[in-house]
């Protein structure tokens, strides 16, 4: 079987978000980029459907995006256990959905995946729509926000989370393309054995240029605050004393 | 022509689709252009008695017993089928899971982008700019469309369904739907709950609600300690559940619950829109975060920059002292 895995490289959390001069993109000097959290289940899953599978098992690492931003995204999945790494270089600041999927499914048609797992969706951009965009370009059946996987010989049994507490199982046939919602598994962490292994390990890097886009970005702003807010800052004893008043006085909760 | 896609929840119109009918309604006003309303599939019936009450010019069925239950495959193939046929501009719909499952490859069939999780829309003299949330909430972006025709999810309260115009539609449609059993590869299973044992939060008054910000869940005794002191429930982020620290049952948020006590007490909780859909409507808001940019600041009322792991024991303590 084989079983591809999108991966992005997003800004960590941690990370000071700034928008450039530009005022159409942010200043990714700054930023210290990582795996999208999603992208590391799905990975897992992958990882764990190979393992159960045996025989002549495949896990290929995908990722789309600038050199600098995306090579430790590769790297940590091949450190994980994948076996190749597939890099589909785009330095332009690529963000609508469409043109990024089809840069997949063309760089992506001739390998014929059993199944491509990616994440529900990238933490930065937050459209979620990737994996089944692919999915349909590459005439594959589809499934969203998986939370648990079945392998069954040719097709795989998925159950899809839906909105406040509801499930539903959805039995795909091969190929099949299937985002996965965090918190499925417990994603490992890479081995030494694993880090050392993933230098010898295949990385194949296809250079790419996105067609126009059907829709961009105009410009990026910190949203305006909705409310009125009121900022209690100081030492932790100033701050215990103001939250004291506001939970007594103010609010009367205590 | 917009369309607005309805969509049905165990009987009723989905929450989104009521607020998708107010957004249709305003787009048609604003690009004088005509309305119609879409009802699709499962329980189709239902869905339609509901929109008759709404102000369109059209009300439009597709139904077929292949369709009876959803699934990606058939409801792609019918909205695909509808929207070649009627050539909509904008086709509107509530940012739901049955949308991010099947809209996507409506847009591929089509190449006709999705614009997904609209917040606000500015409607520009007629050329309407989307807006949404990006980089984890830190920042939003207002999007713009080059194409013809676009498909459009909208977040929760980006429109309001009290909004919506009474007054039924000017003519109703039954859509041809061209469907055959190869067409579904996918097979469905009925729709089910997992035991609804745990905590009901929506019930609770006050709420101590913790994320990724605890940084380990041997920090999570203390912030039960505060929950005890101040008689609240305690409820997390989709993070901390993930990680195992706390039960799913737990979970604030559009995977979790919907909650609006008087108080909410969020610790270590960035404030990703998912999470934020389900405790926007709390009476108040304190938020506990070292990063002075977390988005969670944007909707507190109160919003205290420090470290919660040296406030939250102090406050605890000084609660019960007072007691």
């Amino acid at each position: 079987m084989k079983i591809a895995v999108l991966t992005k490289a997003i800004p960590s959390y941690e990370s000071s978000i700034r928008v450039d001069s530009s005022g159409k993109w942010i200043d990714e000097s700054v930023v210290n980029y990582v795996v999208n959290e999603s992208d590391s289940y799905a990975l897992e899953e992958a990882l764990q459907i190979k393992e159960s599978v045996g025989g002549e098992s495949e896990v290929v690492v995908v990722t789309l995006g600038s050199e600098a931003n995306t090579s430790k995204v590769i790297k940590d999945g091949l450190a994980k256990g994948a076996d190749r790494g597939i890099f589909i270089k785009n330095e332009s600041t690529t963000t609508d959905p469409l043109s990024i999927a089809k840069l997949f499914a063309e760089n992506l048609k001739s390998e014929n995946f059993d199944l491509i797992f990616s994440g529900l969706q990238s933490d930065d951009m937050g459209s979620g729509q990737t994996g089944v965009l692919i999915g349909e370009m590459l005439g594959m059946s589809t499934a969203t926000l998986a939370i648990e996987t079945q392998v069954e010989g040719d097709s795989i049994k998925v159950k899809r989370e839906l909105e406040s507490g509801w499930f539903q199982w959805v039995t795909l046939p091969f190929p099949s393309s299937i985002s996965i919602q965090s918190g499925i598994n417990e994603p490992r962490y890479p081995s030494l054995k694993g880090i050392m292994g993933a230098k010898r390990k295949e990385l194949n890097t296809l250079e790419s240029s996105p067609e126009s886009q059907n829709q961009s970005f105009l410009n990026l702003y910190v949203p305006k605050t909705e409310k009125v807010t009121e900022k209690i800052e100081g030492d932790t004893d100033t701050i215990v004393v103001k939250i004291m008043d506001i939970l007594k006085n103010k609010l009367k909760v205590i | 022509m917009v369309l607005v896609v309805l969509e049905n929840q165990r009987g009723n119109i989905h929450p989104f689709s009521l607020e998708a009918v107010a957004a249709g309604q305003k787009f048609a006003q604003e690009l004088n252009c005509e309305l119609s309303i879409l009802c699709i599939g499962e329980k189709v019936d239902e869905l339609r008695t509901q929109a008759q009450n709404f102000k369109s010019n059209k009300l439009i069925t597709a139904q077929n017993s292949l369709i009876d239950m959803y699934s990606a495959d058939g409801y792609s193939k019918v909205l695909s089928d509808v929207i070649s046929s009627m050539a909509p501009k904008y086709v509107l719909m509530g940012h739901s899971y049955m949308v991010r499952d099947f809209v996507p490859r409506v847009s591929a069939k089509l190449s006709i982008p999705f614009v997904s999780d609209i917040i606000s829309v500015d409607f520009n003299n007629g050329s309407p700019l989307f807006s949404k949330q990006v980089f984890n909430a830190k920042l939003a972006t207002n999007i713009e469309v080059s194409s013809n025709q676009a498909l459009l999810s909208f977040q929760s309260a980006a429109f309001s369904s009290d909004d919506i115009q009474e007054g039924g539609p000017d003519s109703e449609e039954v859509f041809d739907v061209q469907l055959t059993e190869q067409d579904i590869r996918t097979q469905s299973e009925p729709e089910f709950q997992e035991s609804a044992s745990g905590v009901d939060l929506t019930a609770a008054e006050l709420i101590v609600s913790v994320g990724r910000g605890v940084e380990s869940e041997d920090n999570l005794p203390t912030m039960q300690s505060l929950a005890d002191a101040m008689g609240a429930e305690v409820a997390s982020s989709r993070p901390v559940v993930d990680m195992g620290w706390l039960p799913p049952y737990r979970q604030v948020g559009s995977s979790g619950q919907v909650v609006s006590p008087k108080l909410y007490f969020s610790l270590g909780i960035s404030g990703a829109i998912q999470h934020v859909v389900g405790m926007k409507g709390s009476k108040n808001i304190l938020a506990i975060n070292k990063d002075e940019d977390a988005p969670i600041f944007e909707i507190a009322d109160y919003a205290v920059i420090g470290d919660l792991l040296e406030i939250v024991p102090k406050l605890t303590e000084e609660i019960n002292n007072s007691k």
